[in-house]
């Protein structure tokens, strides 16, 4: 009887740890909107939205969907596919870059 | 749980488990539940629509050459007139994770067998997606009667509405698909399907409460794109 109930709890894990997380995510998503109350602007407003959202976006993924607690086989299957995105988001960079020189240099400069 | 298919399987934490998970010619996470596999399949095929969505917004974003209308304007509210910056958006995400936070609960406490406490976690779950997608509607009407539209607006460039409606629609549609379930899978769980291990609709497989998990993992995955969509459409 013991045995069996070790067992069903071994696969939950304690109300503290969501509490925590969920505290967490309630005060990270404030600090965000935080970023936009006191307009912060260029490199520090960028840097700091891109933070909040990556320690968000972990929390979430690490404890409230158990990514932390998978094992790795799971964890490697999701995250790699990321880097393709982080190439495509590369090359759409350098694509809007040529694109805005190109409406410059045709729209406002005439080509010439 | 144990898969009856692979005999004398014993699950190693770390790269050695995963060599063996991955290299033994046999199913691929042994022992999971194939609902639970298949979901984090789709929820990484979904990334990727979702990514895209966003990575086009960037690129439209950047390469035209008349001035992006400023979010923290767009989407201000008056309360009690004075015009307070991206305040229905703000609740809306508070919304979100709270509804988040239930769900895992719900999650933690169906693992419990607690049918109670369960059904009623994944009930609230399916209250808050309600409200978000009601905020939702009523931020659209609003944009609407402003003027916005997919191909003009009356703050700045063109591209703005097109994106901004395929964005946030794609998301609320998920939300009202995500609520659908919700309120199907409170009534689940209060009915006691999962104790009773009853078959389901479609499946001759019996119940079990790692469906509310596999709901879960799709509620959160909503979240996370909010996360995403709040930091590069709302707050950039």
């Amino acid at each position: 009887m013991d045995e069996t109930k070790k067992k069903e709890q071994a696969s939950t894990h304690k109300i503290g740890i969501y509490l925590w997380i969920w505290g967490l995510l309630f005060v990270l998503s404030f600090f965000s909107y935080m970023v936009d109350w006191y307009q912060f602007q260029g490199l520090l407003r960028w840097s700091l939205i891109l933070i909040f959202m990556f320690l968000k976006a972990g929390l979430i993924m690490a404890f409230f969907m158990h990514l932390f607690w998978e094992r790795y086989a799971l964890v490697n299957v999701l995250l790699w596919p990321m880097t393709a995105i982080a190439c495509f988001i590369f090359l759409m960079v350098a694509e809007f870059e040529y694109t805005v020189f190109t409406r410059l240099f045709y729209f406002v400069v005439g080509g010439q | 749980m144990s898969d009856p298919k692979i005999e004398g399987y014993v699950f190693k934490p770390g790269f050695k488990g995963m060599a063996q998970d991955t290299g033994s010619d046999q199913t691929m996470f042994k022992g999971v539940h194939w609902g639970k596999a298949m979901m984090w399949i789709f929820l990484l095929s979904d990334t990727f629509i979702f990514s895209c969505f966003l990575i086009s917004y960037m690129k439209g974003r950047g390469s035209t050459l008349i001035e992006w209308p400023n979010p923290s304007e767009v989407f201000a509210l008056d309360a009690f007139g004075v015009p307070v910056p991206l305040l229905l958006i703000a609740i809306m995400t508070f919304v979100l994770i709270t509804s988040s936070g239930t769900m895992a609960l719900a999650v933690k406490y169906g693992y419990e067998k607690n049918r109670k406490m369960c059904g009623w976690l994944v009930l609230a779950t399916a209250l808050g997606g309600l409200t978000f997608v009601g905020m939702q509607a009523f931020e659209w009407s609003k944009l609407i009667h402003e003027g916005v539209r997919p191909w003009e607006n009356p703050f700045g460039a063109p591209q703005f509405g097109s994106f901004f409606f395929m964005i946030t629609g794609f998301h609320g549609t998920h939300v009202s698909i995500g609520v659908i379930f919700l309120f199907i899978y409170a009534y689940k769980v209060f009915a006691g399907h999962y104790d009773e291990e009853k078959r389901g609709w479609f499946t001759t497989m019996k119940g079990n409460y790692v469906e509310i998990e596999i709901l879960g993992l799709y509620w959160h995955f909503v979240d996370l794109v909010w996360v995403f969509i709040f930091a590069f459409f709302y707050l950039w």
